[in-house]
């Protein structure tokens, strides 16, 4: 398959499968997902909510293990690693969770909240430990002074994030998983965000794969884009091309669902297209043919591989709008 | 505005907080004529979710309210609590957010449904179930007879939202308040439950009210927008006239903070700068002064009106209202 992204790609996950048992059946998290992502790219990863995407990104990270598959990061298998081999390199690497308020834990100062992946990786030098905490505090738009003392209560959402942000900072990592960074923060400050990851990822050259359900939120921040469907990658692609001409119907449906702030562009009638089938048992085939309305018997019996239909754009159907 | 089906006048909704009072509605104005759909839209905390409880009559025990809420020719700040439970459910329905809490998770649809039709309409209970199946197949669930005998956890999020619309729409509402009805579904389903809830509202001759964050759900799908920042209307106009000629500041700002797929990626998005004021710490002028890049003169130190525009219909509570700007 070629999905070279890079000859050298920072990240690279090859045939990926995670699968949770739950009461006995199996859920079809991630089945057989392949991926590149290189240095200095930003991906998104977008797709409805059970289709994976998180889980994906923390399989990368080995927070989830995968039953097979490998995940190489910067040439390292990291399915193979263990212990303090896995932890050395888990320090390149750092996670952005979506809810900022639930990942900071509300007993402890900002300060310490910030300087504990410093204390983990074994930086015993206390004032090494506030420098660098003051300095990713201030790369987060945060007066050191004012906040390293004070509980997370205190702060906003959009405020708590910026903390998440400078603890996933403060390591110099290489490469950040940004799981829904900014779904739970208002539209306002979600500008704010989306700008300062921006600003981050130039500041410190960092790749990201940027995880979200929102196309146009993806689209402001990547590079290339992957959509994903019940397990499976559908479509991968340079953003614009991506949004512009989809070949993948489901890419199409996704965009076409989404509501524009303007009142003359009509909401096109939704296509009956029904719900995600569950993936403990997707369907044979192409797994987004039951929704799809150009399915046909090929479909159901035949999986489809992701193929080149344009430069740099993969889509993984039968029937490929371009 | 006395032909209006529902009209809020000057409402005032207060709080008391062990930080002190908490002005979550502060004088608002609204009315929705029959058959209309009104967009109320803000960020979290602006007060719509509030404002929209004071309608149902829904506050908290300790919230104050004060105004009235005239609806079909009756004050129900006035009503009796047993009136009120008449009322609600019949002529005045609501949906909400997350239809996991609002159907009872012990009790089949079927249930929920017949319980509802029954205690507001005259049926026996073989009428309220094939009501029932109707409904059911109106709100697009496939094979409603045999979803009367399932439980909300056995359908999934989408399917509970059209369960939960179902009983809403049960006894025939004069009005549906629609508070973030897709918030929690995905993007495909949202624009399914969308179209679901406008082919009702015009099939019915329903009025609706939307309250969402999502300036892009109102536009295609209401009569009518209400912006809402820190407890206030700060812009009320028909929805076409809104969005071809914002005044409030903060209303343009809003939209452009929106991510769009017609931008190219790593464009910087033009962020709205600081937070929504404590609503505890109420400003002396325009809230939205601290963050508004045309804020000057007494923007700071007196409160701007709603006033209207060139039409009557368009409103805005602004000093310095776009498009009146010399030389912009």
């Amino acid at each position: 398959m070629m999905l070279q992204a890079a000859p050298n790609p920072l990240m690279k996950v090859e045939n990926l499968v995670v699968e949770y048992s739950v009461g006995g059946k199996t859920i079809h998290a991630v089945s057989d997902v392949s991926l590149e992502i290189a240095r200095g790219e930003t991906l998104g990863l977008v797709g409805e909510s059970g289709c994976g995407k998180s889980t994906l990104g923390r399989a990368v990270l080995q927070l989830r293990q995968a039953v097979s598959g490998k995940v190489l990061f910067d040439g390292h298998d990291l399915t193979t690693l263990k212990g303090e081999a896995l932890r050395q390199m888990r320090r390149r690497v750092q996670l952005i969770f979506q809810d900022p308020i639930a990942s900071l834990n509300p007993r402890r100062r900002i300060g310490d909240i910030v300087a504990e992946p410093l204390v983990i990786a074994g930086v015993k030098d206390p004032d090494e430990r506030r420098r660098r905490v003051a300095e990713v505090l201030s790369a987060v738009g945060l007066d050191p002074t004012l906040v390293s003392g004070r509980l997370p209560h205190e702060f906003s959402g959009g405020q708590c994030q910026r903390i998440c942000i400078a603890r996933s900072l403060v390591l110099n990592p290489e490469f950040v998983i940004c799981d829904e960074p900014v779904s739970a923060l208002d539209v306002s400050i979600r500008a704010q965000i989306l700008n300062l990851l921006e600003e981050m990822k130039a500041r410190y050259g960092l790749t990201l794969l940027f995880i979200a359900h929102d196309l146009a939120v993806v689209k402001a921040v990547s590079d290339r884009v992957a959509v994903m469907y019940l397990g499976r990658l559908c479509e991968v692609g340079p953003s614009e091309q991506l949004f512009a001409r989809p070949a993948h119907p489901y890419t199409a449906l996704l965009i076409e669902a989404i509501p524009v702030p303007d009142p003359d562009v009509r909401p096109t009638q939704s296509v009956p297209v029904g719900e995600p089938p569950s993936p403990i048992a997707p369907p044979s085939g192409c797994r987004f043919r039951t929704r799809c309305p150009r399915a046909d018997a090929r479909c159901a019996s035949e999986v489809p591989e992701l193929r080149l239909v344009a430069t740099g754009q993969f889509a993984a159907c039968h029937h490929p709008l371009i | 505005m006395s032909s209006a089906l529902l009209s809020v006048e000057n409402a005032v909704v207060d709080l008391p907080t062990p930080r002190g009072n908490l002005r979550a509605v502060d004088h608002v104005d609204l009315a929705v004529g029959a058959g209309r759909t009104l967009g109320i839209v803000g960020e979290s905390g602006c007060g719509k979710t509030m404002l929209s409880r004071a309608v149902l009559q829904l506050l908290p025990k300790k919230a104050k309210l004060s105004g009235r809420v005239m609806f079909d020719g009756q004050d129900l700040t006035t009503l009796s609590a047993e009136k009120l439970r008449k009322l609600r459910g019949r002529s005045l329905a609501v949906v909400f957010q997350d239809p996991m809490t609002s159907l009872n998770p012990v009790l089949t649809i079927g249930t929920q449904l017949i319980e509802t039709i029954q205690e507001h309409l005259e049926l026996d209970l073989a009428e309220a179930r094939q009501r029932s199946i109707e409904l059911l197949a109106a709100v697009g669930i496939p094979a409603p007879e045999q979803r009367l005998a399932q439980y909300p956890h056995q359908l999934s999020g989408g399917m509970r939202q059209r369960v939960a619309i179902a009983v809403a729409l049960s006894c025939e509402p004069k009005l549906l308040i629609a508070d973030e009805p897709t918030t929690a579904l995905d993007v495909t389903i949202q624009a399914q439950i969308l179209d679901l809830l406008a082919r009702e509202q015009q099939r019915r001759h329903m009025a609706m009210i939307i309250i969402t964050h999502d300036l892009g759900v109102v536009a295609g799908r209401t009569d009518e927008v209400a912006v809402m920042y820190a407890g206030r209307v700060v812009e009320r106009a028909p929805t076409p006239a809104l969005f071809k000629q914002m005044r409030m500041p903060y209303t343009e700002a809003l939209l452009a903070a929106l991510p769009k797929l017609d931008v190219a990626p790593h464009t910087p998005l033009p962020a709205i700068s600081g937070r929504p004021p404590d609503p505890t710490r109420p400003l002396k002028g325009c809230s939205f002064s601290p963050r508004c890049r045309y804020s000057a003169g007494r923007c700071a130190s007196e409160k701007p009106q709603l006033c209207s525009a060139e039409t009557p219909e368009h409103l805005y509570a602004c000093f310095h209202p776009i498009a009146a700007r010399v030389g912009a």
